[in-house]
């Protein structure tokens, strides 16, 4: 069977597994920016937590994923559907560069703008709300943009817990020794990931605070 | 020992980092209202640290420092430092806004109507000597001297009674440093404010202090005003005038030809 051939047989099965995939991305990109962010930001006001915050997410980081999707299972409720447990397992791994993007962009914003602001009397929201995270917007958007695509990547691993996405055809097209499979499934998860990378890359451009002359 | 007219007052104030080390040492100053106060002295005089202990951007370690009479650190920080207005050398402008809104901000967040504050920003720029054309321009845009007028127009745009000056022209070429300076004086003797103004410059502090505090390792040396600067017999203070003796004398008889 050769891979136009498959891809036109199977074109709704793609279809239906490229958007399980692209849900567990999103909904685990969308959980790990409304943890990461916050943490970032918690560990440029207490410098005391800076270390511990950062060692717990670069541990988690070095978990091989397949372990890591194993570690979880006997968890309560998460375990009980793959699904919830492969967005719990890409979660964690996007919580890394969150953190570490939120925390580089804030601490880069130029020491004098910071003076300033607090010299003229911004109250410490205004300081992050009007200051601090439009100017880090750009580093921030960064650190999604590379959890995104590593997530992609990770989330094909996912079907091995049976949590679907376009690694079934992956895994599929391994146990049948056919690379037109496992090529249906790699492809479109290669295409996502080109797609995000492109599309944020254009975002972070647009939000790059202006430079000086 | 209260005087009515002292608006910042120093009583015996120190400051130390958390390892101990000592960069102010028992400061006693006051400034009084309306007047320019020049703190002079070196990197590393303690001078910065004098200002900002003023608007709280650090925290004494010992003595009382007092604004409007009232103890700083039982003043609101916010309200502190919305009396205070504040410009330093790097400028620090908001690279995301605009001229307007930078020079704006303190205004709309205290909010002011709209359009009290565009019209307050517009007479702000004027009066810094920028044309109006700024206004929709963003930092980077503007040249170093344009900033720093920018800047100045900031520290000002709630109309301050009080302003903290960190070397604010130090980074400018020599020409448009002597314009800001010029400009800087004739538009105190049109709004008198009470000024705290940093630099290392003697020629600074002669030309806008109306006294010259004198700040070496955290102490105070001398104050006094520009006539008794120049004749004491400090000798620290007579080595600033030395070294500084040529620069001054020089520009002495280019004024007179």
């Amino acid at each position: 069977m050769n891979f136009w051939n498959f891809i036109a047989q199977n074109k709704l099965e793609i279809a239906d597994l490229t958007l399980e995939h692209l849900w567990m991305v999103s909904i685990s990109t969308l959980l790990a920016v409304a943890v990461g962010i916050p943490l970032g930001i918690l560990i440029t006001r207490r410098p005391s937590l800076r270390k511990p915050v950062i060692a717990t997410a670069n541990i988690i980081q070095t978990i091989p994923s397949l372990a890591l999707f194993g570690f979880l299972l006997p968890a309560p409720w998460i375990g009980d559907r793959a699904g919830r447990l492969a967005i719990l397992a890409l979660t964690l791994y996007a919580l890394l560069p969150l953190i570490r993007n939120t925390y580089a962009g804030i601490n880069g914003v130029e020491h004098a703008v910071v003076e300033a602001a607090r010299g003229m009397g911004l109250t410490d929201w205004q300081l992050l709300f009007k200051v601090e995270l439009p100017l880090a917007a750009s580093v921030i958007l960064a650190g999604i943009r590379v959890a995104i695509v590593i997530s992609i990547g990770l989330a094909t691993i996912a079907a091995a817990i049976g949590a679907g996405g376009l690694g079934e055809l992956i895994f599929r097209g391994l146990a049948m020794v056919n690379n037109a499979v496992i090529l249906a499934g790699a492809i479109p998860a290669a295409l996502m990931a080109l797609l995000a990378d492109t599309l944020l890359g254009w975002l972070e451009k647009k939000l790059a605070p202006q430079r000086a002359a | 020992m209260d005087s009515p007219q002292a608006v910042i007052e120093f009583r015996d104030v120190s400051y130390h980092l958390p390892n101990g080390r000592e960069i102010l040492r028992h400061l006693i100053l006051q400034v009084q209202r309306g007047e320019i106060l020049v703190l002079l002295g070196r990197s590393g005089s303690g001078k910065t640290t004098a200002l900002k202990l003023v608007n709280r951007l650090l925290e004494l370690s010992e003595g009382e420092l007092r604004v409007e009479g009232r103890p700083a650190r039982k003043w609101d920080v916010i309200k502190l430092r919305r009396h205070i207005g504040y410009a330093i050398q790097d400028v620090g402008l908001f690279p995301h806004f605009t001229i307007e809104r930078n020079i704006g901000l303190v205004p709309a967040i205290e909010n002011w109507p709209k359009e009290k504050v565009a019209k307050r920003v517009e007479e702000l720029i004027h009066l810094v000597g920028l044309n109006g054309d700024v206004a929709l321009r963003y930092p980077h845009q503007l040249s170093g001297g344009q900033r720093q007028r920018v800047g100045v127009a900031r520290a000002l745009a709630a109309d301050p009674p009080i302003l903290l000056m960190d070397e604010p022209f130090g980074a400018l070429d020599p020409l448009t440093r002597s314009d800001l300076q010029r400009e800087f004086l004739s538009l105190q003797q049109k709004l008198c404010k009470t000024v705290l103004f940093v630099t290392h410059d003697l020629r600074e502090a002669m030309l806008l202090g109306s006294r010259i505090a004198l700040l070496e390792e955290g102490r105070l040396v001398s104050i006094s005003t520009q006539e008794e600067f120049l004749t004491s017999s400090n000798p620290l203070v007579k080595k600033y005038v030395e070294v500084f003796g040529t620069t001054l004398e020089s520009s002495g008889k280019r004024d007179n030809a």
